[in-house]
């Protein structure tokens, strides 16, 4: 059945990585859920340059962390912290466009 | 070698984010080694670096340090502070310096202090650059002679070298300018021969006080006792505990790839790192190693001025108005810059919250669905008074403004405050995030001042 991330994760959150990267995190809640998003291959650049209206090549990684099941993305800040135009300058709330991933999951839950 | 151990004793997030008093006892009680703190960060933005402020708050700063330096010098630990006043300039590691001669003076301290800069000559950058010795950090544009030239200061993250320096002069307490947060941890398990692995991966996770427990906090202590080939973190509050998920999980915090983090000389490697519980909120991490890179790198970071803001804040109720947010924010900018042409420069922001306030163009829902919108109108211009003019007209326009259907013909805006316009002073941005390649690690100037029962010895 189709489901929504927020199924299958715990944290979902945005912080800068410095001044000039916003760094993404999604935490699972379980080793399933995140060995599949790690073998289907569900979250990748292109995916990001949509949900954020960024290049793919902005990207600057996608790392599956395993001692606690987790994903990380780096991207280009749309503007550097604080530069005129931020609208966020810790990058603390650019999360929400990541809650709108669906996945595919035969085991219901 | 018998299984000897260092213990340390993290405070605080940021120096001046606060603790309770009781766990910072308990920490103490468990007899450390060393108390260190972080006082510093980026994250609140270029304005700190670049205007010589601190961001966070003095008092606070001084109750912190306080617990820090009368326990820690009455009990002969050593206290090390790095990034001081929050960006670790000059005027910051003054700022901060003063509060700890003020407070070794109300408590007649005696101790030997430590002053460690950070900040880096222009012409030394510029030197560097020419020398091919600086290269830039993802997506920041390469380094030009005019961004050297513009910035009002320089810092280099230094690594623990210069406080080892410092702590081999006789320093027990050492305060630093911007420095790597993991190396205020580190330097002195460092220098008595612990694996900089361990140590720095043990400063990374300590230098969040409690953020990497469960429940995290910012505002609260953490311990870690370090071995020759582990460490293991512990909380200080009842409620509150390390588990593996914890402590891995804050390996990702702020950092763009968890498995390799760099810093100041080299890289820690957590390929082949382990988390296990040990029982009672407790985690035991083994295997982070330390690569060191051919040159030694540290960051650069700069910030310069750009202008001068001025800001109104306001809201509406008004539903034909929010149907046509976009283009009456559109007319009311054409018709400003049009009055505005050839009186006052500056460039304009709207920043609308209930439309896309919080991500800008980033936003994917692109139509607005509240009842209200606020609004901050936002003026960035060369000298204050143009970017006051131009908020005001701004302003007054958009309060005004005849936009097609319009019934509510009294006013378009509800101002929460009077006066409506705020000056919000010298806009700073960053101008400088960069890798220079140094030749030593531990050659950042160093005073040492001794302090005996509270007064600066000449």
């Amino acid at each position: 059945m189709r489901r929504s991330i927020l199924d299958a994760a715990r944290v979902i959150r945005s912080k800068n990585s410095g001044p000039f990267e916003l760094t993404l995190d999604i935490l699972f809640s379980s080793r399933r859920h995140y060995e599949l998003f790690r073998a289907r291959n569900i979250v990748t650049p292109e995916l990001i340059g949509r949900l954020y209206g960024v290049q793919p090549r902005d990207v600057l990684g996608i790392v599956y962390f395993d001692p606690c099941a987790a994903l990380k993305v780096t991207l280009r800040r749309r503007v550097p912290s604080g530069a005129p135009g931020d609208t966020d300058i810790y990058g603390a709330q650019q999360h929400a466009p990541l809650l709108s991933i669906e996945f595919d999951d035969e085991e219901g839950q | 070698m018998s299984d000897r151990e260092f213990r340390v004793l993290s405070p605080t997030a940021i120096l001046g984010y606060g603790f309770p008093e009781a766990s910072f006892m308990n920490g103490l009680a468990k007899r450390p080694d060393l108390i260190a703190c972080d006082a510093g960060s980026t994250d609140p933005g270029p304005h700190y670096l670049g205007s010589g402020k601190s961001f966070t708050d003095r008092a606070f700063v001084k109750r912190d340090l306080t617990f820090m330096l009368v326990e820690g010098v009455r009990r002969g630990i050593p206290v090390v502070v790095g990034s001081a006043g929050g960006s670790g300039a000059a005027p910051h590691l003054q700022w901060c310096r003063q509060i700890v001669e003020e407070i070794a003076r109300e408590n007649r301290l005696s101790f030997t202090l430590g002053i460690v800069h950070s900040d880096v000559e222009k012409a030394a950058v510029s030197a560097a650059l020419a020398d091919g010795r600086i290269s830039a950090l993802p997506f920041v544009p390469p380094l030009t002679q005019s961004d050297i030239d513009q910035s009002t200061r320089i810092v280099a993250q230094i690594g623990h070298e210069p406080l080892i320096a410092a702590l081999r002069d006789g320093c027990t307490v050492v305060l630093a300018g911007r420095c790597y947060d993991p190396a205020n941890f580190a330097a002195l398990p460092v220098m008595q021969g612990y694996p900089s692995g361990l140590a720095l991966h043990m400063g990374k996770i300590l230098e969040c006080g409690a953020i990497a427990a469960t429940p995290g906090s910012g505002a609260d202590c953490a311990f870690a006792t370090l071995h020759d080939d582990r460490f293991v973190l512990e909380a200080l509050s009842t409620g509150r505990r390390f588990t593996r998920e914890s402590a891995a999980a804050h390996t990702l915090y702020e950092k763009s790839d968890p498995y390799r983090l760099p810093g100041p000389g080299g890289v820690i490697d957590l390929t082949r790192c382990t988390f296990t519980e040990l029982g009672e909120g407790r985690v035991e991490v083994r295997g982070s190693s330390h690569e060191s890179t051919p040159s030694y790198m540290v960051k650069l970071e700069g910030a310069r001025r750009i202008g001068f803001r001025s800001i109104c804040i306001a809201g509406t109720r008004d539903p034909v108005m929010i149907r046509q947010i976009d283009a009456t924010l559109k007319a009311v900018e054409t018709q400003v810059r049009s009055m505005a042409a050839g009186t006052f420069r500056g460039a304009l922001h709207f920043h609308v919250y209930g439309r896309d306030g919080v991500m800008g163009p980033a936003e994917p829902l692109r139509s607005p669905s509240s009842h209200e919108l606020g609004i901050v109108l936002e003026a960035i211009s060369p000298t204050q008074e143009e970017a006051d003019s131009l908020v005001s007209v701004t302003r007054s326009t958009l309060l005004h403004f005849g936009y097609p259907g319009r019934i509510s013909t009294a006013g378009n805006l509800a101002f929460p405050f009077s006066p409506s316009d705020i000056r919000m002073g010298e806009v700073y941005g960053f101008s400088i995030y960069h890798l220079m390649e140094i030749d030593d690690p531990a050659g950042f100037p160093r005073e040492i001042v001794r302090i005996h029962g509270g007064e600066v010895q000449a």
